[in-house]
Order: structure tokens, then C-alpha cells, then sequence
């Protein structure tokens, strides 16, 4: 592999270039993370003094401990925000193991058009389908509880699931499918005995970004079919909490780095899968 | 080939669980959004068939406005990720030191809660306290704290730039795999023939890419067409209806104002543009790459 620095060197002054677009579009993109962490740093009369100020001056961490006063239910909402995510990438798991594995490994007629219709499915947001949606959960009898939230999040999280695990599922040799049946192993059987375990590390990876993407999208739904306290994800929750009266920013930003914080872990622990896993979904067809 | 029929009905149980399901949560509500638009369905008990009323009430002066809107805010938003993407990808791609770290720091947006991001721009915004107005005022840009959720004008372009932020990790690190994508052989043939560094982008990396930025910006219109949070946090559609796109329109009158059958029909207005940008899709992306039809 020759990498660009072997065919020629960057001048001195590119490197500064290149450094300086590098800081310009990262500032873009960690602008508000920073201004949201230096908020929540400020004591409440210093956010509100002109002129403005971008650092704090003797800046605490007193917004993260009043925030947990002055919004009761703030750790219900990180605990709902899990318990939806989890309970959700589950439901994802069990449908879509065994659909990537036909999609990878069987090939009859109408396959692509089914394939084909379920990335459809990609197309339509939860706000196009909101009304027809929030008439079912109201006959299915479960506005107001995590299954309100949990059935629909999971049909919108299956087809890019598919996708993923289907491009690792296809990796496997197909000689070992006809080994184990060559063995007189019926199709469960070697599903279970022999494709489940080689394909541990996609549907790992699978179940973190449908985990992630569970946990990030968790707004219209729980905006809309769920108005108890009780049940609301932290985005709803905070949302509620703080459209009700004055917002008091600097516990918001605080709350909002508490529950950013997990997302943040697995970035950083878990980067080179999310990679892989996103390119291999995106590059498609 | 021929396939022996225990393993197509295999495939079929196999399949079904997850056909079910999407069949039931995602293909029924979109027949069930076609019905109700032809209704007057709303709180009230009873649902009498309307016909085409609701369609009509649409096309008034109002909607066509919202229409309009909707495509420029799209536009630019799509736009803008596109521009943004492609020189993200190419910064990162610069073989510097400390380009992992780059990578891993172009992520949070994307993969954070969404809501809790725009909060973040919320405070950004904010008039009298927030860093974008602050900063403009230090530099002496403007005179006097400005409200940019509070005029129709810069409501407007401060949602369209909250939507680029999230999009634009995604489209980045897409880009960057397309460009890494691109066989280096090509580069080096280029630099012996002593082409510059601006030529080979021009020549090579940018025609390359074009594949990437045709199919990602597709994708990219398809979801910000459905943008709802980021508006619905920031303005609410406000101020004064300025920053009211289709998707924010259709909530407001079926979820706010409980007109199902009204809100059933600008859904499957939006439902009829989405196919249509589908169906593009889906042909652009098969003319781009023939060869390699999954």
C-alpha cells in the first residue's frame, strides 16, 4: 500500500493548510459539543452578562449536581432511554438474524424485489406514518407505555439491519452450508450449530448500531404516542421538562452531556466497527 | 440452478418473522394513510367518506407555499452536506499526523441523540446569550445581539445549518471510504507525468467521486425531505409559519389540530414525492454501478 506521502511530500506550508481546513471543519462540527460543555460549566449569572464571554470564569461543576434536583425524573429518563434501546435492538436481532441469513444464502425469485422493498422501507420516516401509527398503537391499546415507543422504533431500524448483516452473512463460504448438509444436518441445524457462531462479530456490530440508532432516534414516537412522565427517553423528557417554563441552560446542557456520555464510550471504544459496519451499508448495489 | 423446495420454504420461515412485522408496522399504516385521506376522521367518533376534500383544501394558497419551502430548505441542506462532505473527506484523507484522531472527532454528531444536539444549537442561537451571536458582536460583524430563531429569515438558514451538522459526518466519512476507494496507481501515474497536486484532485479524485456525492446526495434528499426534529425543536415551525416544511405542516394539522384524514392527506402528498425520489434512486444508483447488482 503506498499512501499519497510516498508519491510526494507535502510542503511545509501545505501541512499548515491542511491543518488549518482540518481545525476549520472540525470546529463546525464540535462547536455546539463545546459551547454546550462550557454552558453547563457557567454558574446562571454568568450566562446571562453582557458582554459576551466564551470561557467561564470560575466555572464548577454545580449544574451537574442541582440538575439531578431540579429535574425529578431525570434518572427515569436515562434508564427509559436504555431500557427502549435495548428492548428494541433485541426485537431487531431475532427478525433480522435469520432474514440476513436467507438474504445471503438462498436465491430464488422475487429475493432482490423483496430486499429491494424492504430499503424502501428506509425511505418513510415515522412522521410520514405518524397518524395511521398513532390509530394503531391506540387499538393495539398501548399509547402511554415503552411498547408504544418500542413497536415502532424496531420496523425502522430492520431494513439497514438486514443490509449490514446480510454483507457479512455473504462472506461465509457456502461450502460449509453444504458440508453440514452433505452431514445430513438439517437447514436449523446448521443456522444454529454452524453460521450463529462465524457470525458472531457481524451481528456484534449490527447490535451496537442498532442499539446506537435505537437510542438517537427515540423522539417523534416517544413525542407523540407516550405522554406520561414516567416512560419518557431522556430527549422527551428534557424537551418537556424544560419547554415548560424558563429554561435553565446550563443544568440542560449538563443533563444533555450525561446523556451523551454513553454514545460518546462507544465512539470511542468501538470506532473501527462503526466504520466497517457504516461503509459496508452505504456502499451498496 | 435449480433449488430443491425445502430450502425455498426454509428461506421463506426464515424470512417471514421480519416481512411480518415491517408488513405490519410500516405497510399497513402507509395503506391506512392512502384511506384516511379520503375521510373527515378527527377526534370524533364517527368517520363519514369525504372524497376529495381534503385534497382541495390542500392546493390553496397557503400549502403551495409550504411546498416551495419544503424543496429550498432541502436544496440547500443537501447542498451544503454535499460541499461540506467532500471537503471533510478530503482533509481527512491527507496523510497528517494525528488523521485517526481527525476521523473519530468528525462522529458525535451523527451518532449522538439527535434532540440533544439541537438543544446544543438551541443555546447556539439564543439571542442575547449564544456563542454565534457573542462572537459576532466581539469581532464587530453586527451591532447588537441577534435572535436567530426569532425572525423568519435567519430561523430559516440556522435549521438548515443544524441539519448539514448532522448530516455531514456520515456524508464525510462516505466520501473518505470513496476516495480511499480510488486505486492509487492512478495517482502515480498522474505524478510522474508531473501533474500538481490541484490537477490530480480535479482530474482524478473529484471525477471519481462523483458516483459517491450522485448516490449519497440522493439518499441525503430523501431524509432531510423528512427532517422533523430539527425544526420541530428549534422553531416549531415558527416564527410566523417561516420555517413550516411539509413533514411539519402534516404534524401540526393531524397531531396538533387532530384533523386525521387532513394530515392523511399531506402524507400522502409527501409519501408521492419520496416514491418518486425512491424510484430515482434506485435508477441512478443501478446505471452507476451495472456491474455490480447485488
Amino acid at each position: 500500500m503506498s499512501s499519497p506521502a510516498m508519491i510526494d511530500r507535502y510542503r511545509w506550508w501545505e501541512i499548515i493548510l491542511i491543518y488549518c481546513g482540518i481545525a476549520v471543519f472540525l470546529f463546525f462540527v464540535l462547536a455546539p459539543f463545546l459551547e454546550g460543555f462550557l454552558v453547563s460549566l457557567k454558574p446562571l449569572s454568568q450566562l446571562f452578562s453582557s458582554p459576551y464571554r466564551f470561557w467561564p470564569e470560575n466555572g464548577s461543576f454545580e449544574a451537574y449536581r442541582t440538575m439531578w434536583i431540579s429535574v425529578p425524573g431525570f434518572a427515569r429518563y436515562i434508564f427509559n432511554s436504555f431500557f427502549i434501546s435495548t428492548v428494541v435492538t433485541l426485537i431487531v436481532l431475532c427478525l433480522v438474524i435469520p432474514a440476513a441469513y436467507a438474504f445471503a444464502k438462498f436465491e430464488f425469485r422475487g429475493m432482490g424485489i423483496l430486499l429491494g422493498a424492504f430499503l424502501t422501507v428506509n425511505m418513510f420516516s415515522g412522521a410520514v406514518l405518524l397518524i395511521p401509527l398513532f390509530r394503531l398503537m391506540r387499538s393495539m391499546g398501548v399509547l402511554n407505555t415503552y411498547l408504544a415507543m418500542i413497536v415502532p422504533g424496531v420496523a425502522f431500524l430492520i431494513p439497514s439491519a438486514i443490509w449490514l448483516l446480510r454483507t457479512y452473512m455473504i462472506r461465509i463460504p457456502q461450502e460449509l452450508n453444504e458440508a453440514a448438509y452433505m452431514d445430513g444436518a438439517s437447514h436449523f441445524y446448521t443456522l444454529r450449530r454452524v453460521i450463529l457462531p462465524i457470525a458472531m462479530p457481524g451481528i456484534i456490530v449490527v447490535a451496537i448500531t442498532t442499539f446506537i440508532g435505537a437510542y438517537a432516534q427515540q423522539f417523534i414516537f416517544a413525542l407523540t404516542f407516550n405522554s406520561k412522565t414516567e416512560y419518557m427517553p431522556l430527549p422527551v423528557g428534557l424537551f418537556a421538562y424544560f419547554g415548560k417554563q424558563e429554561v435553565i441552560w446550563n443544568e440542560l446542557m449538563a443533563a444533555s452531556f450525561v446523556g451523551i456520555a454513553p454514545a460518546m464510550v462507544v465512539i470511542f471504544f468501538l470506532q473501527r466497527y462503526l466504520v466497517g459496519g457504516l461503509t459496508a451499508g452505504a456502499v451498496k448495489q | 440452478m435449480g433449488v430443491q423446495r425445502s430450502t425455498v420454504i426454509f428461506a421463506w420461515i426464515l424470512l417471514l418473522p421480519a416481512v411480518l412485522y415491517v408488513l405490519a408496522i410500516v405497510a399497513y399504516p402507509l395503506v391506512d394513510t392512502f384511506i384516511l385521506s379520503f375521510t373527515d376522521a378527527s377526534l370524533r367518533k364517527t368517520t363519514n367518506w369525504v372524497g376529495w376534500v381534503n385534497y382541495d383544501k390542500i392546493f390553496n394558497e397557503r400549502f403551495a407555499e409550504v411546498i416551495i419551502r419544503t424543496f429550498v430548505w432541502t436544496f440547500f441542506s443537501v447542498a451544503l452536506k454535499m460541499v461540506i462532505g467532500t471537503f471533510g473527506a478530503c482533509m481527512l484523507n491527507a496523510a497528517v499526523p494525528g488523521r485517526s484522531l481527525f476521523r473519530l472527532l468528525t462522529m458525535p454528531p451523527w451518532i449522538v441523540p439527535m434532540a440533544i444536539g439541537i438543544f446544543m444549537w438551541g443555546w447556539m442561537y439564543n439571542g442575547q446569550f449564544g456563542m454565534i451571536s457573542g462572537l459576532l458582536q466581539r469581532f464587530g460583524l453586527v451591532d447588537g445581539p441577534v435572535a436567530f430563531l426569532a425572525y423568519g429569515s435567519t430561523a430559516f438558514w440556522a435549521t438548515i445549518v443544524t441539519d448539514v451538522w448532522i448530516g455531514v459526518p456520515l456524508v464525510t466519512i462516505y466520501f473518505l471510504a470513496a476516495i480511499q476507494s480510488i486505486p492509487k496507481d492512478l495517482y502515480e501515474a498522474a505524478w510522474t507525468d508531473g501533474a500538481g497536486r490541484w490537477y490530480r484532485f480535479r482530474r482524478i479524485t473529484l471525477p471519481l467521486m462523483v458516483p459517491a456525492i450522485i448516490t449519497m446526495s440522493m439518499l441525503s434528499l430523501i431524509a432531510t425531505f423528512n427532517s422533523f426534529d430539527i425544526i420541530w425543536i428549534l422553531t416549531q415551525g415558527g416564527p410566523s409559519g417561516e420555517t413550516t416544511t411539509m413533514i411539519i405542516d402534516t404534524y401540526q394539522t393531524a397531531i396538533g389540530s387532530k384533523k386525521y384524514g387532513e394530515g392523511a392527506a399531506r402524507a400522502v402528498l409527501i409519501c408521492i414525492f419520496l416514491s418518486l425520489f425512491c424510484f430515482a434512486y434506485f435508477r441512478v444508483t443501478r446505471r452507476l454501478n451495472p456491474e455490480k447488482r447485488a
